[in-house]
C-alpha cells in the first residue's frame, strides 16, 4: 500500500515542470532558514544547560566540555533555591487556573457569540473597557489588596495567585469568541425546532464541536503561571516557600547568583518546557480538525 | 433572533413605576414584597435577606467609611507616653490605602444595592403582569429552569463576571483614584496621604516640565513600537502560516512544530535568554568576533536605535509563532465550500487570497488585532526582560526603550511615586482608547458580526 502510494507521489513529483519544482525546493530551503533563526536560542539553551564550565559567559558557541551537573544541582542543591518545591508551586497553581479559567473564558465567549441579550452590546463595551487598562496598574493593586486582607503570607499565598490569574480571564475571551462565531448558526435553531434548552444546545451540540478552543484555552491558561513571573513577584515578595519556577529562575540571574546558577538556569528552562511542550504536540492535532462536515444540505 | 432582544420593554423599570401598583412601588423600599404577595415566597425572602444583609452593613461600617473617605483619614500616628510601663507607645493613625480601599468596596457595595432594587421592582412587576393576566406567578423552581434556557446567559456569565469585577475591577478603581492623590515618598506621603484634585495629571502632560517631557517622549516610542509591533506579527505570521498550509510543503506539522516550539518554551525563558546572547560578551558577540565578521561587540542595548531594533526584531521572534499558532486554527475554519466554489470558478490562487482568505482572517480577526495592539502597548515582557527600558539618559526615571507600562513598573516599584505612576496608568487607557474605539467602531466584524454565518 505504501509503496504504490510513494509511486504515485514520485510520479505526480515527475509530471511537475521543472520551474516549479525549483520553486518547491527553493520554499523549504527558506522556510529550513526560518526554522533555523527561530529555533537557534533554543538551541543554546540546551547546550548551556549540559555545559560543564560554570558561569554565564562562555568563549566560545558551543561548550567545550559537557556534564549532568547542571540538572544534578537543581534537585540536589536547595542552598539557595528548592527547584522541586517551585516547580511543585506552579502545578499547583496552574492546575487550578487553568481549569477556572476556561470555564470563564469559555462561559464568555460562548455566551456573547451564540445567546442575545439585553445587556450584551454593554457588556462587551464594558469588558473592551476594561481590557485597555495595563493589567499591570491590577496587579500592583492587587498586591495591596491581598497584603491587607493577610493573603500575602502562607498557603493563602496560593489562592491569591489562582484568584488574580484566573479572576480576569472572562475578560480574554475573544479568541474563542471568534471561533464560537464560525460555528453556523443553523445547528443552534435546527436544535431548538427540534425542543432543546439553549442549555442542551450547548452541551450537546456545540461543545463536541469545541474540543480545539477548550483545549486551546486549557493550554494557554495552564501555561500562564509558566510564563508569568511579574505577579508572582510580586505577590511572594520573600516568601520562597512558595514561589513559582518563573520567579525563582528569574532570581537564579541575578547578579549574586547568576555566576552559580546560570547553567542550572538553563536546565530549568528545558525542564519545563519540555511538559508544555509535549503538551502542546498531544494537542495539536485539535487544530486540523474543522467541522465543516457538520451541516449538510 | 436579534428583535428578541428589543421586544420586553414593556418589563422594564419605567414601565414598573408607570402602570404598576402600590406593592410594586413599595417592593423598592421593602425588597422582595411584590413577590411575597405573588406567593413566590423563596425568591421573595431572598430578595429580603440582601436588604437586611446590605442595611446591616452600612450601619456598622459602611456609613463610616464613605466620611472617612472624604479625607483619606487625618489622624497621623502619634507616640504616647504611657504612665504604666513609663514607655512611648505608638497610637496608630489613619491608613489612607485603607481608607481608599474600605471606601471602594462600599462605594461597589452601594451600587450592587441599586442593581438589586431595580432587580426587585422589576420582578415585582413581572409578578403583577402575570396576575392580571390571570396566570400563576413563575414558581421557583420555574426560575431555577430558565436559567437553563432563555436566562442561560445569568448563569454562564455570573461567575465570570463576578471574578472580573473582584479582581480586576475593583483593584483598577483603587489605582485609578491614587491619581487623584498625592501617594508618594515625595513629601513622605506613604502613610496619610490626601486628595489633590488634578495637580498630578497636569504636572504629567505640561511640555516644560522634566516629568512631561519624559512623558511624551515615552508616549510617542510605545505607540509606534505598538504599531509596528502588532503588524509586523500580524503579517509575518499569516504568510508563514500560508506558506506552510501551501499544498506543496511537506513536513507541514514539522514545521509548525518548528515555530510553536517557541511558544511551548515560556517566554520569560527565552526573552531572558535572547538577553543573555545580545549581552556584549554574550554568545551572539561571540561567534560573530571568532567568524571574524565584527572587531568590537555590536551594541545591541546600549544604543537607543540599535536598542529599538533589537525589541522590534525580538518581538517579531517572540510573536511570529504565536501569530501563527492563532490564525492557523482559524485558517483551517474557513468554510471549505468558499475555496471550492473559487475553484469552479476558475480563480487563481492571488484572487482566491484576495477574495476569499483575507477578507475573512479580516473578519474573524479584527478584535484579535485590537487586542494585539493592546497586548503590545502594555507588552512589559519583552522590553522589561530584555533591554529593561535601556539606555536610560542620566538623571531621567525612564530610557529611550521604555514603554509607559515598564516606566510605570520604574515610577511605582522602584521609586514609590504611586501617584505619578497612576496617571501613567490612566494615560495609558487613554492612548488606547482613541486608538482602538476608533478601529473598533469601523471594523466589519463589529457592524456586522454575523456576516460570514
Amino acid at each position: 500500500m505504501s509503496v504504490q502510494v510513494s509511486a504515485v507521489k514520485t510520479s505526480a513529483w515527475k509530471k511537475k515542470p521543472l520551474r516549479k519544482r525549483v520553486l518547491i525546493v527553493l520554499a523549504h530551503a527558506v522556510l529550513a532558514i526560518f526554522a533555523f533563526f527561530w529555533l537557534a536560542p533554543i538551541f543554546w539553551v540546551i547546550l548551556t544547560s549540559f555545559r560543564a564550565t560554570k558561569g554565564s559567559y562562555s568563549s566560545t558557541f558551543f561548550p567545550t566540555s559537557y556534564s549532568l551537573d547542571n540538572y544534578v544541582k537543581l534537585f540536589t542543591d536547595f542552598s539557595v533555591f528548592n527547584f522541586p518545591q517551585m516547580l511543585l508551586n506552579t502545578l499547583i497553581v496552574a492546575a487550578a487556573t487553568c481549569l477556572l479559567s476556561t470555564f470563564f473564558v469559555v462561559s464568555v465567549a460562548y455566551t456573547l457569540s451564540r445567546l442575545r441579550f439585553r445587556s450584551r452590546k454593554p457588556l462587551m463595551n464594558v469588558a473592551m473597557i476594561i481590557n485597555l487598562f495595563p493589567g499591570f496598574m491590577s496587579m500592583i493593586a492587587n498586591y495591596y489588596i491581598f497584603k491587607m486582607l493577610g493573603w500575602t503570607n502562607g498557603p493563602l499565598l496560593r489562592l491569591a495567585m489562582i484568584a488574580v490569574y484566573s479572576g480576569g480571564a472572562g475578560l480574554g475571551y475573544h479568541i474563542a469568541k471568534g471561533f464560537f462565531d464560525t460555528i453556523p448558526i443553523a445547528l443552534d435553531e435546527a436544535a431548538m425546532l427540534d425542543g432543546c434548552t439553549k442549555w442542551q444546545v450547548l452541551r450537546k451540540i456545540i461543545m463536541p464541536l469545541s474540543k480545539p478552543i477548550i483545549v486551546f484555552t486549557l493550554l494557554n491558561s495552564f501555561a500562564g503561571p509558566f510564563k508569568d513571573f511579574m505577579l508572582a513577584k510580586i505577590l511572594c515578595g520573600p516568601n520562597k516557600d512558595y514561589y513559582t519556577v518563573a520567579v525563582g529562575m528569574y532570581q537564579m540571574l541575578e547578579r549574586e547568583y547568576i555566576d552559580q546558577w546560570f547553567c542550572s538556569f538553563a536546565a530549568a528552562a528545558v525542564i519545563i518546557s519540555i511538559p508544555v511542550a509535549s503538551l502542546f504536540l498531544m494537542t495539536q492535532k485539535y487544530y486540523s480538525i474543522g467541522y465543516g462536515g457538520s451541516v449538510k444540505g | 433572533m436579534k428583535n428578541k432582544e428589543h421586544e420586553q420593554p414593556s418589563e422594564g423599570m419605567i414601565a414598573a413605576f408607570k402602570s404598576g401598583s402600590v406593592p410594586v412601588y413599595l417592593s423598592a423600599v421593602i425588597w422582595g414584597l411584590g413577590c411575597l404577595i405573588r406567593k413566590q415566597f423563596i425568591k421573595g425572602l431572598l430578595y429580603l435577606a440582601a436588604e437586611a444583609a446590605v442595611i446591616a452593613y452600612m450601619v456598622k461600617a459602611g456609613v463610616y467609611q464613605l466620611q472617612k473617605l472624604m479625607t483619606l483619614g487625618d489622624v497621623a500616628q502619634q507616640k504616647v507616653w504611657n504612665e504604666a510601663k513609663s514607655i512611648f507607645e505608638y497610637v496608630d493613625g489613619d491608613r489612607s490605602l485603607t481608607i481608599l480601599l474600605y471606601g471602594i468596596v462600599t462605594v461597589v457595595i452601594l451600587l450592587c444595592a441599586v442593581l438589586l432594587l431595580r432587580a426587585s421592582v422589576k420582578s415585582a412587576y413581572k409578578a403583577e403582569l402575570c396576575h392580571r393576566s390571570g396566570k400563576p406567578a413563575p414558581t421557583f423552581r420555574q426560575d431555577l429552569q430558565a436559567l437553563l434556557d432563555e436566562r442561560l446567559h445569568v448563569s454562564l456569565l455570573s461567575f465570570p463576571i463576578l471574578g472580573v469585577m473582584a479582581f480586576t475591577l475593583l483593584p483598577l478603581l483603587f489605582m485609578a483614584l491614587m491619581a487623584f492623590t498625592n501617594y508618594s515618598v515625595l513629601d513622605n506621603k506613604l502613610v496619610l496621604f490626601d486628595w489633590v484634585g488634578l495637580a498630578n495629571f497636569k504636572r504629567t502632560i505640561a511640555m516644560n516640565g522634566s516629568l512631561g517631557q519624559t512623558f511624551w517622549a515615552v508616549l510617542g516610542w510605545t505607540v509606534a513600537w505598538a504599531l509596528i509591533a502588532t503588524f509586523s506579527n500580524y503579517i509575518l505570521g499569516m504568510l508563514l502560516s500560508l506558506f506552510i498550509n501551501w499544498k506543496e510543503i511537506r513536513a507541514k506539522k514539522f514545521w509548525r512544530f518548528c515555530f510553536v516550539l517557541t511558544v511551548a518554551v515560556p517566554h520569560f525563558v527565552t526573552l531572558l535568554i535572547i538577553r543573555q546572547m545580545l549581552q556584549p560578551t554574550g554568545a551572539v558577540n561571540v561567534l560573530l568576533q571568532n567568524l571574524g565578521w565584527i572587531d568590537a561587540p555590536l551594541p545591541f542595548f546600549t544604543d537607543t536605535t540599535w536598542a529599538r531594533v533589537s525589541v522590534i526584531l525580538i518581538n517579531i521572534w517572540v510573536g511570529v509563532p504565536y501569530t501563527l499558532l492563532q490564525i492557523t486554527g482559524i485558517l483551517q475554519n474557513i468554510p471549505q465550500e468558499l475555496y471550492e466554489s473559487a475553484r469552479v470558478d476558475g480563480a487563481n490562487p492571488v484572487v482566491t487570497f484576495l477574495k476569499i482568505t483575507l477578507p475573512y482572517m479580516l473578519f474573524v480577526t479584527t478584535p484579535y488585532l485590537i487586542t494585539s495592539f493592546t497586548g503590545n502597548i502594555n507588552n512589559f515582557n519583552v522590553i522589561f526582560l530584555t533591554s529593561a527600558g535601556l539606555p536610560r539618559a542620566v538623571g531621567s526615571t525612564a530610557g529611550s526603550t521604555d514603554l509607559l507600562i515598564t516606566w510605570l513598573y520604574k515610577l511605582t516599584i522602584d521609586n514609590q511615586y504611586y501617584d505619578v505612576g497612576a496617571v501613567i496608568g490612566i494615560m495609558t487607557f487613554v492612548t488606547l482608547s482613541i486608538v482602538s474605539l476608533l478601529t473598533f467602531r469601523f471594523s466589519g466584524s463589529y457592524k456586522n458580526e454575523e456576516g460570514f454565518r
